[in-house]
């Protein structure tokens, strides 16, 4: 019976410490963002043509995010 | 374990009965839509329900659109020029210009998750994207069918993807393995982006919603309700940026694996 207490509590700590990964990737889109305005703003006329490549790289920056979203619910919901 | 289980199914009861609910993940329940009994394959259920309606509305959008074919456009005419316009440059530049041959495929998929993504963000409805199920299809039909084009296109040329030929030679294996990795991690990133997104957003909207009857229930409600609201209101906005973002960022990944099947090599 402890046992499975102390099961039942660490699915729910392993939860919230993987909660903290998506901070992690919010550093990380942030990042992305920032530095593409930084490089729009000192040359406006090449920021249209990078859209793309910006949207790339915030789909891989937050995509690492989801997964640990995804972590935390399996352990909530599905462990 | 079963005395916890228990347990947990009645904590579960009792919280339908009074104080606050929490159940931001029931909304994802697949359910028949006629009757009881098991789900097969074949039944119709909430999510088939909603995809059928997803791919009814691009037909009244695109069918109906394209028939006057006014040289000053109607309302939905404009809709259905922007989205072609739209889609058919972001395949040009991603994929270059002999990817243009592909671009109805990639129409298909851009259209078809971004009407499922709106129609699900009307309230009561069903999010077929919010599925891992329904985009894992979507990711591993295009990363097989992109795996195979490449090898039809380039032959043995297309393992030049995974063989960085301008790095130092010790180091070539070593990318190499990771690149095949990477490779194949393509489409299960691709698909759990697609859904995970959607899933989180809906999901802070119940949790959300859940805080908004507080005000039946103590005095605190009249701060928290209010507040509350307005969160789901932003949120809400916020997702319907979303659900246009995922569907534009599935799109242009699906272009740059396209790329990298009809032109491989670094």
């Amino acid at each position: 019976m402890e046992l499975a207490a102390a099961a039942a509590m660490g699915k729910f700590i392993g939860a919230g410490l993987a909660a903290i990964g998506s901070g992690a990737a919010a550093i990380g889109v942030g990042n992305v963002a920032g530095n593409f305005l930084a490089g729009a703003l000192r040359n406006p006329s090449a920021a249209g043509s990078q859209t793309a490549t910006l949207f790339i790289g915030l789909a891989f920056a937050e995509a690492l995010g989801i997964f640990s979203f995804l972590v935390a619910l399996l352990l909530m919901f599905a462990v | 374990m079963t005395d916890v289980a228990t347990e947990e199914a009645a904590a579960h009861g009792a919280e339908h009965g009074e104080g606050l609910v929490f159940h931001p993940l029931d909304q994802f329940k697949i359910t028949r839509l006629f009757g009881e009994g098991p789900i097969e394959w074949y039944t119709p259920t909430n999510a088939t329900l909603w995809m059928a309606l997803a791919i009814v509305a691009i037909l009244v959008i695109f069918v109906f659109g394209s028939k006057g074919r006014a040289l000053i456009p109607s309302r939905l005419q404009s809709i259905g020029e922007m989205a072609y316009g739209f889609v058919y440059k972001m395949v040009e530049d991603v994929a270059g210009h002999d990817g243009a041959k592909f671009f109805p495929m990639i129409m298909t998929l851009f259209i078809f998750i971004l009407t499922a993504n709106m129609l699900g963000l009307l309230p009561g409805s069903f999010t077929p994207t919010s599925h891992i199920a329904v985009t894992a299809v979507l990711g591993f039909g295009f990363f097989i069918f992109v795996t195979l084009l490449g090898f039809a296109k380039n032959g043995a040329h297309f393992l030049g993807l995974f063989w960085m030929s301008d790095a130092p030679l010790i180091l070539r294996p070593i990318i190499a393995v990771i690149e095949v990795i990477s490779y194949f991690v393509r489409p299960v990133s691709h698909s759990i982006r697609l859904a995970g997104n959607i899933m989180a957003g809906h999901a802070v909207m119940k949790v959300f919603a859940a805080f908004a009857p507080l005000v039946l229930m103590s005095a605190i409600g009249y701060v928290v309700t209010p507040v509350s609201i307005l969160a789901i209101t932003a949120i809400y906005a916020l997702e319907v940026l979303v659900a246009f973002i995922q569907a534009y960022v599935f799109t242009i990944l699906a272009c740059v694996y396209l790329k990298d099947a009809l032109h491989p090599g670094h």
